[in-house]
């Protein structure tokens, strides 16, 4: 099979979408013949035209609520944020109205359209342009919210979020983009709400999101050499989340270590750990759960600073260690 | 008092009396709600548009089937203009499964997509993005219909507004926005709250047109609109109709209106739509005293209709609680 970026990957799913569905289209800053921000929509407009590969203003709040609207109407907007930070421009269509259309309106009328935004630190972008807030989204009902760690998830799931017909917050960790996966040339589509176990392990139970992922399984190579073998579930949907596939293996295990890069404060962490202290997996715990999670900072500029805003692969090997009594 | 009416050229006899009946429906829906919510019948809040029929009914009454709206949190007068079943939106009050929401919405989420009506919206500025996001819609699928969507002074403030009227001129989007100028965003005074009188005037800033009506003349409502909506449906973009009227009620139910004088309420009543209609068509020989006096005899029967209907309709039930979040 052949591989692709994480970035050719999302790019793939979208073109392949379109060719097929024409009430597909992308609306979005500069994703014209710049190709966005990131280069994923890069060409796209030759191909579709700027009929549905729509350049907007920069005007976040207009270009969400225009989502909502050509969704409710019956197209299927794939709306491209630059960064994921811009959310709170529009916030107040996908909290207020997109999320809500269809239980304020007795389950008359639908949303289908996706949000996809690049999240997350690593880029040197500093406080602004580097946030990892998934939580906030996932706390809304009436939103589903996507987080792909690799090019195959991300292709798949992309075509499952189009499909939906309900609002879909997908989150594209910018230091993603450029890992590589087997892709398969055709459309294929991952069932929003499954799981995924990266690594079968036996010892301690990792979830782990986003480019966690990709720390974790590093660490549980490196606790490999130590005789320590780690399991890493990837949910890779937050809302609806797939608890069975990771109350399963917390019971095989007895020991979990929650890892994402967004602020531990609040952080979709404290949900999964609750989600297990309310199974049946908390009986056989052996370990209080740990969570890692960015420090409760603005990610600062200096790359040794922001490095050190959030887990590295040395902080998941030792919370592992911890849970294990073994340091 | 007689004020000068400009008869739309083009409109039959039994359109006229439609216009009456429909302003009658609102004004007789709009003192029953307030009747219950002063006896504590039914709960939450609401907002009334008596005084304000003529620009809801006017607007619509130059739309085709085909054609849709947003509205807003004084909605009641739209939905009942685009044709709702007064018994629907009365049981929506009651709280009732047979309410166009299914009890679920409430006076600020009243919706008929699939009628055009797109819905009210209880955040301020919330349908302008929706409203050129449904004309995207038509315009990319060649749909043909064209979107109003009605707002107030208060909500020409939003920087909703500004993003979302940019967009549709730049898009030339088949949208026209009514302002519904009645004088106050809840307590704030239009003339305190911005520097221009005339909302129409920031049409400029958009290079569309912005024209300012009476907005308690349902015909020079029409004239205005109607003007817009050719323009729209031509391919031609969006326009402002801003019309001048006045909510003879407080912004919601506890308003005890101290920021604005009775005599200035006076004032206005004295400009009282609906009579200033019916004087015109019986001047004109168009209706008789008694067509008139029936007319509102109707008007009034089916809004009490919709109350027997509301109350006699089923409560929703716990099971209906967790329906219609997700299509």
């Amino acid at each position: 099979m052949r591989e692709l970026t994480y970035l050719e990957a999302v790019r793939e799913a979208m073109s392949q979408e379109m060719r097929q569905n024409e009430d597909v289209f992308i609306l979005g800053e500069d994703i014209g013949v710049y190709g966005g921000a990131f280069g994923v929509t890069r060409g796209m407009i030759e191909e579709f035209g700027p009929e549905r590969i729509r350049n907007t203003p920069i005007s976040e709040a207009a270009i969400s609520g225009t989502a909502v609207g050509a969704a409710l109407t019956g197209m299927r907007p794939i709306l491209e944020l630059q960064f994921s930070d811009f959310m709170t421009i529009a916030m107040d269509n996908m909290v207020n109205q997109a999320a809500k259309i269809r239980y304020m309106y007795g389950g008359k009328g639908k949303v289908p359209m996706v949000l996809r935004t690049p999240a997350g630190s690593g880029t040197g972008a500093a406080a602004q342009h580097s946030q990892s807030l998934e939580a906030w989204m996932a706390h809304v009902p009436g939103l589903k919210v996507v987080q792909p760690s690799t090019a195959y998830d991300a292709k798949g799931l992309l075509k499952a979020a189009i499909d939906e017909d309900n609002p879909v917050i997908f989150y594209e960790h910018k230091l993603c983009y450029k890992t590589k996966s087997d892709v398969p040339e055709e459309l294929y589509s991952i069932p929003l709400g499954q799981a995924d176990i990266k690594r079968q392990g036996s010892d301690v139970t990792i979830v782990a999101t986003a480019i966690m992922v990709h720390k974790s399984l590093e660490a549980a190579t490196e606790l490999e050499k130590e005789g320590i073998s780690v399991e890493v579930i990837d949910p890779r949907t937050l809302v609806p989340l797939d608890t069975e596939t990771i109350i399963k293996s917390v019971k095989k295990t007895s020991r979990l270590v929650v890892v994402h890069e967004a602020v531990k404060r609040g952080g979709f962490g404290g949900e999964i750990a609750s989600v297990i202290a309310e199974s049946e997996a908390f009986d056989y715990l052996d370990a209080p759960i740990k969570r890692l999670g960015g420090k409760a900072v603005p990610i600062p500029y200096n790359p040794e600073l922001e490095k050190s805003a959030i887990p590295g692969v040395e902080d998941i090997i030792m919370a592992v260690k911890e849970t294990l009594n073994r340091q | 008092m007689t004020q000068s009416f400009t008869l739309p050229a083009h409109l039959k006899e039994t359109d006229l009396s439609n216009l009456l009946k429909q302003m009658w429906q609102i004004r007789f829906f709009e003192e029953k709600v307030d009747e219950f919510f002063a006896k504590g019948m039914i709960h939450g809040t609401t907002h009334l548009a008596v005084g304000q029929e003529a620009s809801a009914v006017g607007s619509i009454a130059v739309l085709e089937d085909r054609d849709k709206i947003t509205s807003t949190h004084r909605g009641h007068g739209h939905c009942i203009a685009k044709g709702a079943e007064v018994n629907r939106m009365m049981a929506e009050l009651f709280g009732r499964t047979t309410g166009y929401c299914k009890g679920k919405g409430g006076s600020m989420h009243i919706a008929d997509v699939d009628k055009g009506n797109l819905g009210a919206n209880g955040i301020v500025g919330g349908g302008f993005a929706i409203a050129a996001g449904a004309a995207l819609t038509s315009q990319m699928k060649n749909e043909g219909y064209v979107v109003l969507c009605f707002f107030g002074d208060g909500a020409s403030n939003e920087g909703s507004f500004h993003e979302a009227l940019n967009l549709a001129s730049i898009w030339k989007l088949p949208v026209v926005f009514i302002c519904e100028n009645n004088q106050y965003g809840m307590s704030g005074p239009a003339k305190e709250m911005m520097n221009i009188e005339d909302v129409a005037k920031r049409a400029d800033a958009y290079g569309i047109p912005g024209t300012v009506v009476d907005g308690n003349d349902v015909f020079d409502v029409m004239n205005g609109v109607s003007e817009a909506v050719d323009r729209a449906r031509n391919g031609e973009g969006p326009s402002i109709v801003e019309a001048k009227t006045y909510r003879w009620k407080g912004h919601s139910k506890s308003d005890a209106k101290k920021y604005r004088t009775r005599e200035e309420e006076q004032e206005w009543r004295a400009k009282d739509p609906i009579a200033r209609l019916r004087d015109v068509l019986i001047q004109a020989g168009l209706l008789t005293e008694d067509g008139a006096a029936e007319i509102k005899a109707a008007a009034k029967k089916e809004i009490e209709d919709s109350v027997e209907f509301s109350k006699q309709s089923p409560m929703p039930t716990i099971d209906d609680l967790m329906e219609d979040i997700y299509a």
